[in-house]
């Protein structure tokens, strides 16, 4: 790993230059994320602002972007609608706080536990999620709408091939917010949705009861945005870190996420974490260490700053463009190959965390269920003990534990055996527990009943020993 | 002659034919060593990570895409090293041939996303351009 030093100024003028496309890309994201939540576009910027600038020292993974997200945003949404401002603010300190208890616990190791279905499934979910949050914005409203939608659409998938270095959403945004200025078409702007102050943020203790009863409200919700946020973090480390071909510290992340986090409620900003997208973006334009993603922060602030009063004349359906742009990046477009390519069991964890999350609308549900199914489907898999008869030598294949136990034992209860004597191998088998060798024991007792001599042949190490220590008296190989 | 011959491949059919061009042209020398060159796109990177069940499954998919390149090569019995870089392919093979000052670059005209390839112009193209030695370019 790099030194503190080269971290951050190993690549001084690539980091400046793609923070600052960074914050460009960042304003329209931040906004939209605010109206997602539910909150004043400034909650969103504030976040972004608090989360990169912290992150950029805090941070396990240099180079990544961190910023309010829409996974975020999405989960936050009743919260907000329920208990209102202060109560995300609360529930954001609460969430860096598990977070950071989480990053000394080195939660990264059990994301090894979470199954790529499931991480597929999450994107996607997202995706679908981000997408829906927009239809309200322009379903119905006027034709007018439709064209802005359509013609930002154009924009941001057109101008890319052309203008490489100014990213194309602020291209976009500039064109079409000087178009519906000056040609007066009747739109609606981010400012009949919420206030931008061109302030800096301050720091303020949450508005809400120290008691016990906030916590119950809190909690859940900090706990599913501590969760989502780690996860989409940790998978945007492997990319960034995959990109650059550098490794990085997860449980350093993951506490630095919790550190960002944690002050960035103090600062009236909402809950948030690494953004794929934006951190491509980042690799893309030639950031690699801290001080891309200091600028990136920095310069969002100074821009809102300068240009508070204008981004607020943003037409919404030109951010509604941009977020569906987004989306359709969020998408894992090799998901249909997925579905038909993948074991059967990864296509169904995947379909079910997509459905799960559209259902409920919380991506923390939609990851537990997708991690619990497959699981379950794991288990049930290794549990199906294939027995192989040869004459009189039985090839047990599969593992013998409490789950496959029963299925074993049956096996030989039911089996029509005409020999006196029998070899049961265990060179393609390994015993794990308790179960497994009363299985055997079981199975031993049954077959000298019926009159028929067994031989256990094959068993590997560990499983000799654990039979030996649990079936000491019967030992008959 | 050349030593250091720079070998683009990415799976497709057109690098197995520029892997034999390199044989036959690597073959009249016994000091030449084949280098060759994947690019991971940038493009691709948040969907390899994703489908990619560890860091040496992805490693191993990867490894995968020179195999046809890989195998031409052992067979003819000619030193070579695999190298995978992280980029934006055209560029990436560019800047790699330039900085090592490779002898030679040989690239298929053709990689496996011809719909790109319309959009953006081919890799092939932007590679002869730009790089400081001589390139074959194999049909």
């Amino acid at each position: 790993m790099q030194t503190i030093k080269q971290q951050w100024f190993g690549n001084v003028r690539g980091d400046i230059l793609s923070g600052i496309v960074v914050a460009l890309a960042l304003i329209p994201e931040a906004i939209a994320f605010s109206i997602i939540a539910g909150v004043d576009p400034m909650v969103g910027l504030y976040a972004s602002f608090c989360i990169a600038v912290v992150i950029a020292f805090v941070g396990g993974r240099p180079g990544m972007i961190s910023a309010a997200t829409g996974a975020m945003a999405l989960l936050m949404v009743p919260l907000v609608k329920d208990h209102g401002l202060e109560y995300l603010l609360a529930a954001t300190i609460l969430t860096g706080i598990i977070q950071i208890v989480f990053g000394v616990c080195k939660v990264a190791k059990i994301m090894k536990f979470i199954p790529n279905a499931v991480m597929i499934g999450f994107v996607n979910a997202l995706a679908i999620l981000i997408f829906m949050a927009q239809v309200p914005h322009f379903l119905g409203i006027s034709t007018m709408t439709y064209i802005f939608v359509a013609v930002t659409l154009i924009i941001v998938y057109t101008l890319p091939r052309f203008v490489k270095v100014i990213p194309a959403p602020l291209i976009a945004i500039v064109i079409l917010t000087t178009i519906a200025i000056f040609s007066g078409v009747e739109l609606r702007t981010i400012g009949d949705l919420g206030n931008i102050s061109q302030s800096l943020p301050s720091f303020l203790l949450p508005n809400v009861p120290f008691s016990l009863e906030t916590l119950k409200i809190i909690f859940p919700y900090s706990l599913a945005l501590a969760i989502v946020g780690l996860l989409e973090s940790l998978l945007t480390s492997q990319i960034v870190d995959d990109m650059t071909a550098t490794e990085s510290d997860k449980n350093k992340e993951a506490r630095g996420q919790g550190i960002a986090n944690f002050i960035n409620g103090f600062f009236g900003g909402m809950a948030g974490c690494a953004m794929i997208g934006q951190s491509v973006i980042n690799v893309k334009s030639g950031g690699r260490g801290r001080l891309s993603t200091l600028v990136a922060g920095m310069f969002l602030m100074f821009l809102i700053l300068v240009l508070g009063n204008l981004v607020v004349q943003i037409p919404m359906p030109v951010l509604v463009g941009i977020m569906i742009m987004v989306s359709i990046g969020t998408f894992d477009w090799g998901s249909f190959t997925y579905l038909v390519k993948a074991p059967r069991t990864d296509a169904i964890v995947m379909l079910a965390t997509v459905v799960i999350v559209v259902w409920t609308h919380d991506l923390s549900k939609g990851v537990l269920a997708g991690v619990l199914l497959s699981a379950i489907f794991f288990v049930v898999k290794i549990s199906t003990t294939n027995i192989i008869k040869q004459d009189m030598h039985y090839m047990v294949e599969g593992q013998l534990f409490f789950a496959s136990a029963d299925s074993f034992v049956n096996y030989f209860k039911n089996a029509d055996i005409q020999e006196k004597t029998i070899t049961i191998d265990f060179s393609n088998s390994h015993i794990w527990d308790d179960s497994g060798v009363a299985a055997l024991s079981k199975t031993k007792d049954l077959l000298r009943e019926k009159g028929i001599k067994v031989e256990i042949v094959g068993l590997d190490g560990p499983s000799q020993k654990i039979v030996q220590q649990l079936d000491g008296m019967s030992s008959s190989h | 002659m050349y030593k250091h011959i720079l070998l683009a491949a990415d799976g497709s059919e057109n690098a197995v034919r520029a892997a034999k061009e390199a044989v036959k042209i690597a073959g009249l020398s016994n000091e030449t060593l084949i280098d060759i060159v994947y690019v991971a796109d940038f493009e691709k990177a948040k969907s390899d990570v994703l489908h990619a069940s560890s860091n040496s499954a992805l490693l191993l998919e990867r490894r995968k895409k020179v195999q046809n390149a890989e195998q031409v090569i052992n067979a003819a019995g000619i030193m070579y090293k695999v190298t995978i870089l992280h980029g934006i392919p055209g560029p990436e093979i560019i800047k790699y041939a330039n900085e090592n000052q490779v002898d030679l670059v040989i690239i298929g005209s053709r990689g496996l996303n011809k719909l790109q390839e319309m959009v953006i112009g081919s890799v092939s193209h932007k590679v002869m351009k730009r790089v400081h030695c001589p390139a074959l370019i194999v049909k």
